[in-house]
């Protein structure tokens, strides 16, 4: 019954090319099985025929000199303002890697802090560095649950979210996708995450990466295309993905 | 007379039961309906009472060593050591080690209380000492289910005559510990008293994810320089099995067999209980020997809490609950997965939680070597998914449970079984294998 589609059990050549993944801040930033976002790309990676390399960014280290993808996630309170005072240092860069095309994807947390600034109950601002047009006031209501989203890009998006942020979106950034169950970005615009250049910015964790290899997908094929100017797809999409989907999908919120 | 029959009794239902390669108790079931004081008396008539050992994560290893350091100081001790910490399970144990009389040849037990069932213990029998280690929680928790947990603990502790300890760390349990400071101010009884971190290790701890304040936004409890009031032994140093604790004030280095940072602290909590009932008269007056205890800790070898043991078709079936990242890596760090055949059954219903995100922080690469024979649950999936990420060869995935256990039973039976599972899925579960082999009931 094991799909082995989409595992390569070999590792490439080691003429095969590279593909560099910064995980952002994951001593601070990991508290949705983030990491399994980190796993689940690298193995897609190989799967696609590249060698990934992952390089662990935290507070007060420089970014690599190659960047081809950039994950980010969630963390508690404390470990935001850390990240925050790290990332204003990092902006420009990461704008200027934003702007050529590096495909990132922001989780929960950070994808509050890519967008322009984060508002909280007693009216403190945490500035954000604004490569998506997006900012996010603290709630009263958790927006917590299964959630399925219609994509243009991905197909049918599943995960799970849990936030109280209210994110809204500014004419810069269009949605990550529709929400046909769940709550999204607000309880009101039906709309969930936000996009700029290849930037995807979203509250679903669950981890988002193992049940929706189609995100992957984009990104590798972003990341390919700059690096090695083109991208041909060679892995398949596995059976227990697909259950697991079907699965997800049928839960209650 | 009564001490006698029912001695008698138990003992026969479990030569019995032992024959028919039966639960281990089955006895302790028997003896209950025939004589429901049974338990309390035998404990009752122990020179220096039952201490009970509570929370929700590394009970057994800490049970261990309260036990093994007070056998070392000469006291013969009663435990559960069956791995059943159900009642039951604990009367069964007395009735295999009491005289026929129903005399039990201890002077104190020393027994671990599953949350759940420690309301049925303590309306039998008031623990003398009351040690309270930790409410686990894992961020995701919504269900209000932590906050039902401390009011267990709390209880426990309300019908405890004599010392009371908490973790300082803890604040659902610093807040029980407060509260009974303050409700027993004129008498002293029960005395308080804490174990805890040094500020340096509460920094590093990782009190984000597991110690953490009820609200996973209150970074408060981890606020290295915050003021706590006085824990009798302090966890201060940690190195290479070695650490330093604050005992009364004086630093105190030891080498310890123990691994990982739960048990390092726990064996905190081990010291400060074994030190209030040695200091309450336990042991012939003698107070606690630093020294002496210090060096007992040191040779307690870990073991982690097993899960509940059945038997089906002649060989031992463990059930192994994991309700958060935490215990589901020491579950797997605490089990060897070989010469077993291993099941893992994952829910979502509401009270297991709704979010599957926590199976992605639990590395599962220890069972790439034996594989898992089937998953189920509702989130069987997901679960066959997360073990697919961690190249986990994985023979069956059904999703309902009563299949997958009866695949399960089919497929294997040639040696041990192991069932990791959720809440929901453990209840069922239990269910559907009472219907096949001997299992205690629950309530």
């Amino acid at each position: 019954m094991q799909a082995t589609t989409d595992q390569a059990t070999t590792e490439p050549a080691g003429s095969a090319p590279e593909l560099v993944i910064v995980d952002l801040y994951p001593r601070d930033m990991n508290i949705y099985g983030d990491r399994g976002n980190v796993l689940s790309l690298v193995r897609r990676v190989r799967a696609q025929g590249f060698v990934p390399r992952v390089v662990e960014v935290n507070p007060g280290d420089p970014l690599p000199d190659d960047v081809d993808i950039v994950l980010g996630g969630g963390g508690q309170d404390s470990g935001q303002g850390r990240v925050a005072k790290d990332l204003a240092v990092k902006r420009d860069e990461i704008h200027r890697l934003a702007a050529d095309g590096v495909p990132m994807l922001m989780v929960c947390g950070l994808y509050q802090l890519f967008g322009h600034r984060f508002i909280t109950h007693t009216g403190d601002e945490l500035r954000g560095i604004g490569v998506l047009d997006v900012e996010t006031r603290g709630g009263d209501v958790r927006m917590i649950g299964n959630i399925v989203l219609d994509t243009e890009e991905f197909g049918e998006v599943i995960g799970y979210e849990n936030h109280s942020g209210n994110t809204t979106l500014g004419p810069e950034s269009r949605p990550f996708g529709r929400v046909t169950q769940g709550a999204g970005n607000n309880p009101e615009d039906g709309v969930e995450g936000a996009r700029s250049h290849h930037v995807i910015g979203t509250y679903l964790h669950g981890s988002i990466l193992p049940k929706n290899p189609r995100v992957s997908d984009f990104l590798i094929a972003r990341a390919a295309e700059r690096r090695y100017g083109e991208f041909t797809p060679v892995a398949e999409i596995g059976d227990t993905v697909t259950r697991a989907r079907e699965s997800a999908k049928r839960r209650p919120r | 007379m009564r001490d006698l029959l029912s001695a008698l009794i138990g003992k026969a239902v479990r030569q019995v039961a032992r024959l028919r390669g039966g639960g281990s108790a089955l006895p302790g079931l028997v003896v209950d309906k025939i004589d429901p004081g049974f338990l309390a008396r035998v404990l009752g008539r122990l020179p220096y009472g039952v201490v009970a050992v509570s929370g929700t994560n590394g009970k057994t290893t800490t049970t261990k060593m309260i036990v093994e350091i007070l056998e070392a100081q000469g006291l013969r001790v009663f435990t559960n050591r069956t791995g059943s910490n159900f009642s039951r399970g604990v009367i069964a144990a007395a009735v295999q080690e009491c005289t026929v009389a129903g005399k039990l040849q201890a002077d104190i037990a020393v027994l671990e209380l599953d949350e759940a069932h420690a309301m049925y213990f303590i309306d039998r029998v008031r623990p003398r000492h009351t040690l309270l280690l930790n409410v686990l929680r894992d961020q995701l928790d919504r269900f209000g289910e932590i906050d039902t947990t401390a009011q267990l603990l709390r209880r426990i502790a309300e019908a405890t005559t004599d010392g009371v300890v908490v973790n300082r760390e803890d604040p659902l349990l610093e807040a029980i510990g407060a509260r009974i400071e303050a409700e027993v101010a004129g008498s002293g009884r029960p005395e308080l008293r804490r174990f805890g971190l040094s500020p340096a290790l509460r920094a590093t701890f990782p009190s984000d994810s597991d110690f953490h304040g009820a609200a996973a936004h209150d970074s408060a409890s981890a606020d290295p320089d915050s003021d706590r009031v006085f824990a009798d032994v302090v966890l201060a140093e940690i190195g290479d099995h070695e650490v330093v604790f604050e005992i009364d004030g004086d630093r105190h280095r030891t080498s310890l067999r123990l691994e990982g940072l739960y048990n390092t602290f726990n064996a905190a909590a081990a010291l400060a209980t074994v030190r209030m009932v040695l200091g309450s008269g336990a042991g012939g007056g003698r107070s606690a020997d630093t020294g002496a205890i210090l060096s007992a800790l040191s040779e307690v070898r870990p073991a982690f809490g097993r899960g509940e043991q059945l038997q089906l078709d002649g060989h031992p079936l463990e059930l192994v609950l994991v309700k958060n990242p935490a215990g589901f890596r020491l579950g797997l760090a605490s089990f060897d997965p070989e010469g077993v055949d291993t099941m893992i059954a994952i829910n979502d219903q509401y009270a297991d939680g709704r979010d599957m995100s926590w199976l992605w922080d639990v590395d599962f690469t220890s069972l790439q070597a034996s594989g898992v024979r089937t998953v189920s649950g509702t989130r069987a999936w997901d679960m066959a998914l997360r073990l697919e990420h961690d190249d986990v060869r994985v023979d069956r995935v059904l999703e309902d449970l009563a299949t997958a256990l009866r695949s399960f039973r089919a497929e294997t039976g040639e040696r041990p079984r192991r069932i990791y599972c959720t809440y929901t899925a453990m209840l069922e579960l239990r269910r559907e294998l009472a219907e096949i082999t001997e299992v205690e009931e629950i309530w």
